[in-house]
């Protein structure tokens, strides 16, 4: 290990001690690199990150792991609990085994890789991030995503893109339903060229031809010109 | 909120360290549920096939259980063996669990039998699950499995009655996080078609007489539990405890979380990973989310 790593070590520290430490660049944004030993779990951990430093997690976190994370660069070596890299405004998160409820929900901005499933509500009211899942996905996935692009390599559970915006879904695998005006488009050259461009940004190895992509057949009442009066 | 919990040990020369290294778990959801904690342990089966085991309560630490067994040896002609623990003890006899359970409820009005069968034993109370695994002596317990919850209490007061688990049936159990929208229906409806009379007015004691009923019409436990899925509306996550093994169950919304882990030595459920971190190997079990609407067993036959 390079000899510039800090080690914090759950094991030994009190969460609150351990945020803090990985905390106490974010008002000057200095780089620097931490790891994270023993997280067993535990929740918020590494939230609220606001400078370009590189945390490693080795183990399963919970609840709300690496949310509102600004610049920095964070990888989970374990599953990740419900509301993983919640309202992200940019950076890094990357899960290296699978990721519970609603993974990337709100996210503004940034960059969420997922190495193995995701399980329902991924995405959820997305913003701006950009979500790359290289297992399945489960159900309410993208429900009422905004803006960013969520790309999933499996499959996908029920009521996929349920009353969505403007936000981009790309999936290789099947589709069990899509939810209220969500709806196959076409693929266009742009739309591959996006989502190769994507997929080597996530270091994800996938050909974009084998993808389908879906959004907003934009017919629900807010898409309606004839409701604009009604404000 | 709530918390659940559970463990079955595959490998039996883990059984008698069951209680020990449940007890962690248990108390790890405490920020869960800290008002009730409750376990069924499944235990020292019984031998005699006749025989039954029931598992009674009374708010008083000092209740005289052996003039209990004196009063169902006059008016039932049933011996009847008892031994305390706290407020709780458990009755063995040779009698019948229901004619029992009339007896003892008649004796006295404030007793409350918490389980019957031949291998399970329920210990439940009001207070921090720290309190209750100490007051029961928990780490001492041996066994093959257990299942345990930490409540915060949405729908109904926060009584030793209203704690999980329930019993559902003779070794039967259920522990529930959650809350059921239609059990208000669901009570009077079996209480008028199958004269299942709910003594609280908990939620989760409606879903436990719900799978009673359904095992009285010849469900299996899988059926019963897939039924539910129509029949109970609301959020679940249920852990089932059997005589053999244990049984989760999600609602098809699955907000309610749960996280399963296995090894060749024993499988683990609970509400958070953090629980499970104890358990000896953890490191290397296959850690996954049970999906919704999908029922998962271990240790019985899933007919």
């Amino acid at each position: 290990m390079k000899s510039n790593v800090d080690i914090v070590d759950l094991a030994k520290v009190e969460l609150r001690e351990a945020n803090a430490v990985l905390q106490q660049h974010n008002a000057g944004g200095r780089a620097a690199h931490f790891k994270v030993l023993n997280p067993e779990g535990a929740h918020a951990l590494a939230c609220g990150l606001d400078a370009p430093v590189i945390v490693e997690i080795d183990g399963h976190t919970g609840y709300y792991c690496a949310g509102m994370n600004k610049t920095a660069e964070i990888t989970i070596s374990g599953n990740a609990g419900p509301g993983v890299a919640e309202n992200m405004m940019s950076g890094t998160v990357h899960v290296l085994g699978d990721a519970s409820q609603y993974a990337g929900a709100s996210g503004h901005g940034g960059l969420l890789v997922i190495d193995g499933n995701a399980s329902s509500r991924c995405g959820i009211s997305m913003k701006g991030i950009d979500i790359v899942v290289a297992g399945d996905i489960g159900h309410m996935s993208a429900f009422m995503a905004q803006a960013g692009r969520l790309v999933v390599l499996g499959d996908v559970g029920a009521d996929f893109g349920d009353s969505i915006y403007e936000a981009k879904l790309f999936v290789r695998g099947k589709v069990k339903s899509l939810g209220a005006d969500c709806i196959e488009k076409n693929m266009a050259d742009e739309h591959r060229d996006e989502l190769a461009e994507l997929l080597a940004r996530a270091q994800v190895d996938a050909n974009p031809e084998d993808f389908k992509r879906y959004g907003s057949a934009r017919k629900l009442y807010n898409f309606h010109i004839d409701n604009v009066g009604a404000y | 909120m709530c918390g659940i919990v559970g463990l079955y040990m595959k490998n039996p020369a883990l059984e008698p360290e069951l209680g020990r290294l449940f007890a962690p778990m248990l108390i790890e959801m405490s920020d869960r549920g800290p008002d009730s904690a409750g376990i069924a342990i499944y235990h020292d089966p019984l031998e005699d096939e006749g025989a039954v085991k029931l598992t009674l309560f009374h708010p008083d630490d000092d209740f005289d259980w052996e003039e209990l067994v004196g009063f169902l040896g006059e008016d039932l002609q049933q011996s009847a063996t008892v031994h305390a623990i706290a407020s709780h003890a458990v009755l063995i006899s040779d009698g019948d669990a229901d004619l029992l359970t009339q007896a003892i409820l008649g004796y006295n009005p404030k007793l409350q039998v918490m389980s019957t069968g031949r291998v399970i034993e329920i210990y439940k109370e009001t207070g921090l699950p720290a309190a209750v695994a100490r007051r029961f002596a928990l780490e001492a317990m041996g066994g093959s499995h257990v299942i345990g919850h930490t409540r915060m209490a949405t729908e109904s007061a926060v009584t030793t009655a209203g704690s999980h688990p329930f019993s559902t049936g003779l070794d039967l159990c259920l522990v529930h996080n959650g809350s059921l929208s239609n059990h208000n229906w669901l009570r009077s409806t079996l209480e008028r078609r199958y004269g299942l009379v709910c003594r609280t007015e908990n939620d989760t004691e409606v879903a436990a007489a719900y799978l009673t009923a359904k095992l009285l019409e010849g469900r299996t436990l899988h059926q019963a539990l897939e039924d539910s899925i129509d029949d109970l509306d609301g959020f679940y996550t249920f852990c089932v405890g059997t005589a053999d093994g244990f049984a989760v169950l999600r609602d098809p919304i699955a907000c309610k979380p749960a996280i399963l882990a296995e090894t060749k030595d024993w499988v683990a459920m609970a509400s958070e990973y953090r629980a499970l971190t104890g358990l000896p190997g953890v490191g290397d079990a296959r850690v996954w989310e049970p999906e919704p609407a999908t029922v998962y067993s271990w240790g019985w036959e899933a007919a």
